[in-house]
């Protein structure tokens, strides 16, 4: 039966908007600080962009206490199966109105290459982007005693890293914008992420303000339908 | 209410945040008005020169008043002649060469090539009298030119081609009344029309200085803070510091903006970071040459031309020369933005005499230091003048010609405009080979830019370096630069990324559409 169902609960929405605003912002100031496009002005570029990468980290840190203290990391642990499912559903299926192949519940909110495309950013890029940031923000030239700090020769290596992670970020940006039309509806996706509650095919009322974190850890688990 | 009271909270952290911002941004640099603050603060001098008995006497040579000054100032000459002004040379070290004593004598410049041979013209630029030839006594402390640079009524001269003696018609007695610490127009009188003309050698040191606006110069904007070039080029006991990289080689004794200003001194903590690895200067001084033109070419072997037997000049509207017969020809140029180069305070130099290994190559008479990975190595803004200089292709170096002399047939390329006999004369002066061949070749000087400093509005903008093209430093490759330098293959690919994304994704939506309004039609 359908059912509206409290899916994102209110830390994770603000988590998830402010980090596509922050994530964005990021771009369009690193891109300009990249020489690829002007539009701040090169020194507010630079200042703004070291403003939004303090808020980013803050939110990070929040973000990773809210995933572990809720027990929501396990969202992320990558599966095969049904992987191979969704991707013949994303490249077939969807033209021809099959269903989604990965049933959504509150304690399985994420199809198997979400899981696989999330974990990535969370362990690749962002991370990432995170150090070779810090390191562009704090390196020191090598300088004779006088400064005490990190002796890096070359922000090179540093500023590569930096590019490369900004050019795949944005692309999952675009990606994702795309595929958030892929719901049940087109909007419903969007409108799950802004209200917190979902139209879901449920069986059992599960409330996700019912559900405590180690219930959650229990049961997490890729909940396949067989059609 | 929960919601309420955190909405509340995000609200009152941002105006604290905005505030916070904006406010800051109304609070003056305390260092630079502390540093206006003591700048303000004229010494009186302690003596009146008008009441000195002394100096009321009638002086019969300039001698003479050496003496006067002496006798009260007993220690002063000593210093005088232990300073370069004076000796025209100090003992510099030289990676490879060892301690060299290093000055006019034996370094070449671009311009009148040396004062070998030609010291009773060049002498009226020497802080002493007496220079008429090569035989100078620089051990007579009467012979020290204590006016020259210690005249504060602004008549003081001294006369051309009189090996360093002044004009005999000046009023003495008041002149040597009215003393006191050197201002521009003791310095500028020499330093801004070295090379035989206005603003020939340097391009940030010319006339204009005397009296400069604050666009021209924010330091010395005589309407401003009216600084005087000692009070930079800080002095003790005569030892004047700022180094000429014409012909200094060591790190030391500099004049530096960092004495006034710290290493820290703007409030953006990034512009200071760039302190580390570029000069003030760098920023600070966009354009060189504000007002009147600098010489940017010498071309020697233009020299010696005549009409009707005669030596002639060609000049431009702007009154510069063009044409010289006895000195070649010449390009100027006025607001120049500089080039720019990698300098660690050490120089090498051509000297007198070395040979030259490609004459094929533009010659730097002047190298100066410096790299990326050098931690003493900061970008500074140059001038770089080029010539065309006589050269011996056979013995590989190049001449010091004979240039002038008061009397034709001397040899003096001024006065015979023979280049063959200028050269045997100037060589066989100089203790040096000449194989009687006379060929030219490039030759290049570097002059560091360190004066017409703009004022912070007019500073050189982020982009004009951080940018993909007409970056000022695109010379300056051994280095990543953000905006300036990107990895091809990165941006290849990950635009490859972005576009087949997009693409992707317009293809999908497509078809999606498509079969949408197909399965629609079907039920």
């Amino acid at each position: 039966m359908q059912k509206k169902v409290y899916i994102y609960r209110s830390f994770e929405r603000f988590w998830h908007w402010m980090q596509a605003i922050i994530i964005f912002f990021l771009a369009m100031t690193g891109f300009e600080i990249h020489g690829s496009i002007s539009f701040f002005g090169y020194q507010n570029a630079v200042k703004y962009h070291n403003i939004a990468a303090y808020a980013f980290i803050i939110l990070i840190i929040f973000a990773i206490f809210w995933h572990f203290s809720t027990g929501e990391w396990r969202q992320y642990l990558p599966t095969a199966r049904n992987l191979k499912a969704q991707i013949n559903y994303y490249l077939l299926g969807i033209f021809s109105n099959a269903p989604h192949p990965t049933r959504k519940t509150v304690l399985s909110k994420l199809n198997p290459l979400q899981k696989l495309v999330y974990l990535g950013l969370k362990i690749l890029v962002i991370p990432t982007m995170v150090i070779s940031g810090l390191l562009y923000m704090f390196y020191r030239y090598p300088q004779n005693s006088s400064i005490v700090g990190m002796n890096i020769g070359s922000i090179k290596v540093i500023a590569l890293f930096h590019t490369a992670g900004a050019f795949l970020l944005l692309a999952f940006i675009i990606v994702h914008l795309y595929l958030i039309t892929t719901g049940t509806t087109v909007t419903s996706n969007l409108k799950a992420m802004i209200t917190g509650y979902e139209e879901l095919e449920t069986e059992e009322t599960t409330d996700i303000k019912k559900i405590n974190s180690e219930s959650i850890a229990e049961k997490v688990k890729p909940e396949v339908t067989n059609e | 209410m929960k919601k309420i009271v955190l909405s509340l909270v995000l609200i009152g952290l941002i105006i604290i945040g905005t505030i916070s911002y904006l406010s800051s941004k109304e609070t003056e640099p305390t260092k630079l008005v502390l540093l206006k603050e003591k700048l303000s603060n004229k010494i009186t001098p302690s003596v009146d020169h008008t009441k000195f008995a002394i100096l009321q006497k009638k002086f019969n040579s300039p001698q003479e008043i050496t003496e006067a000054c002496i006798s009260c100032h007993t220690e002063r000459a000593k210093e005088v002649m232990q300073s370069n002004h004076w000796n025209w040379e100090s003992p510099e070290y030289i990676k490879g060469r060892g301690v060299v004593y290093l000055g006019k004598k034996n370094a070449i410049n671009n311009f009148c090539i040396g004062v070998e041979g030609n010291e009773k013209s060049c002498a009226k630029c020497h802080i002493g009298f007496g220079m008429t030839d090569k035989i100078f006594s620089f051990t007579d402390p009467r012979n020290v030119d204590c006016l020259v640079c210690h005249d504060n009524t602004e008549t003081y001269a001294k006369a051309a081609e009189m090996g360093g003696a002044p004009v005999t018609t000046l009023n003495f007695n008041n002149i040597a009344q009215h003393v006191g610490e050197p201002k521009r127009s003791n310095c500028g009188v020499c330093h801004f029309f070295g090379g035989g003309g206005n603003n020939v050698k340097h391009g940030d040191l010319e006339k204009s200085m005397f009296d400069p606006s604050r666009d021209v110069d924010v330091h010395m904007n005589s309407e401003g803070t009216n600084l005087q070039c000692v009070d930079c080029h800080k002095t003790e006991k005569h030892v004047i510091t700022g180094e000429i990289y014409s012909m200094a080689s060591m790190n030391r004794n500099r004049s530096t903006c960092e004495s006034c200003h710290s290493d820290n001194p703007h409030q953006d903590a990034i512009l200071n970071k760039h302190t580390l690895k570029v000069a003030c200067q760098t920023c600070h001084i966009p354009v060189y040459a504000k007002v009147n033109e600098t010489n940017t070419d010498w071309d020697w072997s233009a020299a010696g031309k005549l009409k009707n037997g005669e030596p002639f000049e060609v000049d431009d509207k702007e009154g510069n020369h063009t044409y010289l017969s006895i000195k070649g020809s010449f390009k100027w140029g006025k607001n120049l933005e500089p080039e720019y180069i990698w300098f660690n305070g050490t120089a090498e130099h051509y000297l007198l005499g070395d040979t030259v290994s490609d004459p094929s190559k533009p010659l730097v008479l002047n190298t100066l230091n410096g790299s990326y990975p050098d931690k003493e190595s900061k970008i500074i803004p140059v001038k770089i003048h080029r010539a065309i200089q006589p050269f011996d292709p056979l013995n590989k170096m190049l001449i010091q010609p004979k240039l002038f002399a008061d009397n034709k047939g001397e040899g003096a390329f001024w006065k015979d405009f023979d280049w063959q006999t200028a050269s045997a004369v100037g060589m066989k002066d100089a203790n040096l080979p000449f194989s009687g061949k006379v060929s030219f070749i490039k030759t290049e000087m570097y002059w560091p830019i360190n004066h017409m400093v703009s004022s912070k509005e007019n500073t050189v903008k982020c982009t004009e370096c951080h940018s993909r093209e007409n970056s000022r430093l695109a010379n300056l490759t051994d280095f990543y630069m953000p905006a300036r330098d990107y990895s091809p293959f990165i941006d290849t690919v990950g635009t490859g990324i972005l576009i087949f994304s997009l693409l992707g994704i317009f293809i999908h939506g497509t078809i999606r559409i498509i079969s949408k309004r197909k399965l629609r039609k079907r039920a």
